[in-house]
């Protein structure tokens, strides 16, 4: 174990937390609320971005520029795919499953035709590799700014009126409704916030890869899934802590990169993701303090 | 009721009757959608290319067919229970792989019919266990049928095999190639409409008349509309749901070990990543993810909507690659469709 091995894992943590930071948006919001889309996003937002940003700004005249103008039109796609998520969500009162199963199929559809089926090579651009690779401060900068959004994400929750309405809306949607808070309006902002933090998680694929590729991370939908439930976020609604989701990401990543120490196969590890994620939702419905001795409990139960 | 706010615009008021007496009956109609959808797919990919008018060509698309209906049968009925499975492509290859190693192995001379039952009776049981899973952890049937996919599919591929197998028992080989009538291609080429086509048929007829003439059939739409409802009423809800799960389960073994008659091969990387296609199908059958609702005939004609499509493609010029995109904006016109109907239908 060497500082390099933990800055290694420190660089494909992000991109995991990201999505499922997201899946915990779209699980809080309840009525069955997951986002499928994910990844899938995620890739698209690196495939167009890399398509359209070298007509801006050539990455040779201007690294920087490049890479700026490559996050926007990332983002932007984002916030497209996310609307249409949320708009179909929210508005149009669809069921969750079947409108991200269905923009998953859409965005990777997109994604696959625009680029024939073929990764395309973003080549060796400084600034974005070390974006990527290099770690500032003896941090990888992506982890960094992970960190930093996952801090906002947290405020947003906490401290703003739309972090409070979703808990409540999730918990108890016709409590809400008979409230008087715009249900429709919380759930098109809460698609339209995973769609944004799936295409950051597509920013940071690109840069940390140097390429973008349709059919990146096929097993993230499960594995953003398991991180969330990992982190006690309730698939019925209404509970999730950032900080656990970051902390149960930072753990799923430890354990893979051991996998990958003992070279296990990684059919094995998709294997024990699938067992994991069965262990810890038997895990929600086992009432473990029953089997703690009375005097151990404390007075808070 | 309608009520007609303006009376001197009366026409309008007759216009509006009609469209919403359409739209009530398109609701109880569902299977219209994905027809009125295989008419137009028909008549344009016709005109444009006429070499679409084949008898050989519908031979394709319902052989091409069946493996996905199936699937669409199971899904069915979990659907209209209210729950959701992604695990059975994952059951599929599980089975074909292991019987398909077993047979040739152990017992190489195994007639067809008993190569069917165990498949069957190995579907059923994976798929059971997807079912207790659900009902005892309580989590949303989604979540836990990803999990047991992953599980399953990783466990077949770390400790089974992942090599492809081109050896397949004679048995299998044979049904494969039996067919019930060919019809000759405009190039020459001998298309069939093989036997285990009959499956689909068979398997479609026991799952129309389970779910409309018998007490599961009723239990099934019962729990799937409102559960709480249902178990008041008496129907166990618990077995209803261990019961779709290994139905669908059952159909998923029977399917895969098709997979491997049809292909003449036994591939464990197969299958994966087909179970949204057969979902979409069923989705455009008018079967409804929040349960209570769907029939066969729909579901059916969803299936042959997803193949139709997915075939002729390239013959109006659609580079393939595209594929994937159009089913998911079928997928989203669909659920859109049927959730307005649904709003409109309710009123």
């Amino acid at each position: 174990m060497t500082l390099y091995n933990f800055q290694s894992m420190g660089t494909q943590i992000p991109e995991l937390g990201l999505l499922a930071l997201g899946v915990m948006l779209a699980m809080i919001s309840g009525r069955g609320g997951i986002d499928l889309s994910g990844i899938a996003l995620a890739n698209l937002s690196g495939v167009v971005a890399f398509m359209i940003a070298p007509m801006i700004i050539a990455p040779a005249v201007s690294p920087v520029g490049f890479l700026l103008s490559f996050s926007a039109i990332a983002l932007g796609v984002g916030v497209i795919g996310g609307a249409i998520n949320g708009m179909l969500i929210g508005y149009a009162g669809m069921t969750p499953i079947i409108v991200t199963l269905g923009t998953q199929l859409l965005f990777t559809g997109i994604a696959v035709g625009v680029t024939g089926g073929s990764a395309l090579q973003l080549g060796y651009i400084p600034v974005i590799d070390d974006f990527g690779n290099m770690p500032l401060w003896g941090v990888p900068r992506t982890f960094g700014v992970f960190i930093l959004i996952a801090l906002a994400l947290a405020v947003l929750l906490r401290y703003t009126r739309f972090g409070v309405h979703l808990f409540l809306m999730g918990s108890n949607a016709t409590a809400a409704r008979f409230a008087g808070m715009r249900v429709k309006s919380i759930l098109f902002r809460t698609y339209l916030l995973a769609g944004v933090l799936a295409s950051i998680a597509g920013i940071i694929i690109a840069a940390r890869t140097s390429s973008v590729k349709w059919d990146y991370g096929t097993s993230y939908v499960l594995v953003a899934i398991l991180i969330a439930v990992m982190a006690g976020v309730r698939p019925e609604g209404g509970y999730g802590r950032v900080t656990c989701v970051v902390l149960s990401a930072i753990a799923l990543q430890l354990l893979s990169s051991f996998f990958n120490f003992m070279q296990i196969s990684n059919f094995f590890r998709d294997c024990a993701w699938g067992l994991m994620l069965l262990l810890f939702l038997a895990n929600t419905r086992v009432e473990w303090s029953d089997y703690v001795p009375a005097i151990l409990r404390g007075r808070g139960e | 009721m309608i009520t007609i706010e303006s009376s001197h615009n009366n026409l309008d008021g007759v216009a509006q009757k009609v469209l919403r007496n359409f739209w009530v009956w398109s609701a109880h109609h569902p299977a219209i959608f994905p027809l009125f959808l295989i008419v137009v797919t028909c008549l344009s990919v016709g005109a444009i290319n006429a070499d679409f008018w084949q008898l050989s060509n519908l031979f394709d698309i319902l052989r091409a067919s069946v493996v996905r209906g199936l699937f669409a049968l199971g899904v069915l009925v979990v659907l209209a229970s209210g729950g959701l499975d992604v695990s059975f492509t994952a059951i599929a290859a599980f089975v074909m792989y292991t019987l398909t190693l077993f047979v040739v192995n152990v017992v190489p001379d195994l007639g067809i019919v008993p190569i069917f039952g165990i498949a069957g009776i190995m579907g059923a049981g994976l798929g059971a266990l997807n079912g207790l899973l659900v009902s005892y952890l309580r989590a949303p049937a989604l979540i836990v049928t990803i999990g047991t996919q992953y599980m399953l599919r990783g466990f077949l591929l770390t400790f089974i095999g992942t090599a492809l197998f081109m050896n397949i028992p004679s048995a299998m080989d044979a049904f494969g190639r039996l067919n019930i009538i060919t019809a000759t291609a405009a190039r020459g080429s001998e298309i069939g409409l093989p036997v285990y086509f009959l499956i689909l048929i068979l398997a479609a007829t026991v799952t129309w008349w389970m779910l409309k003439h018998t007490l599961i059939g009723r239990a099934i739409f019962a729990v799937g509309g409102k559960p709480d409802v249902a178990e008041r009423l008496g129907y166990r809800v618990k077995s209803v749901r261990v019961f779709v799960f290994a139905y669908a389960g059952l159909l998923a073994g029977v399917a895969g070990v098709i997979h491997v008659t049809a292909n003449r091969l036994a591939n464990p990387f197969d299958l994966a990543g087909t179970e949204l296609a057969v979902i979409a199908a069923v989705v455009l059958g008018g079967a409804r993810i929040t349960g209570g609702m769907g029939s066969v005939v729909g579901t059916m004609l969803g299936v042959v909507l997803i193949t139709l499509v997915s075939n002729v493609l390239i013959l109006v010029g659609i580079p393939s690659a595209w594929q994937t995109a159009i089913l998911g904006a079928f997928i989203l016109f669909a659920g859109l469709f049927f959730s307005q109907l649904d709003r409109l239908a309710m009123r």
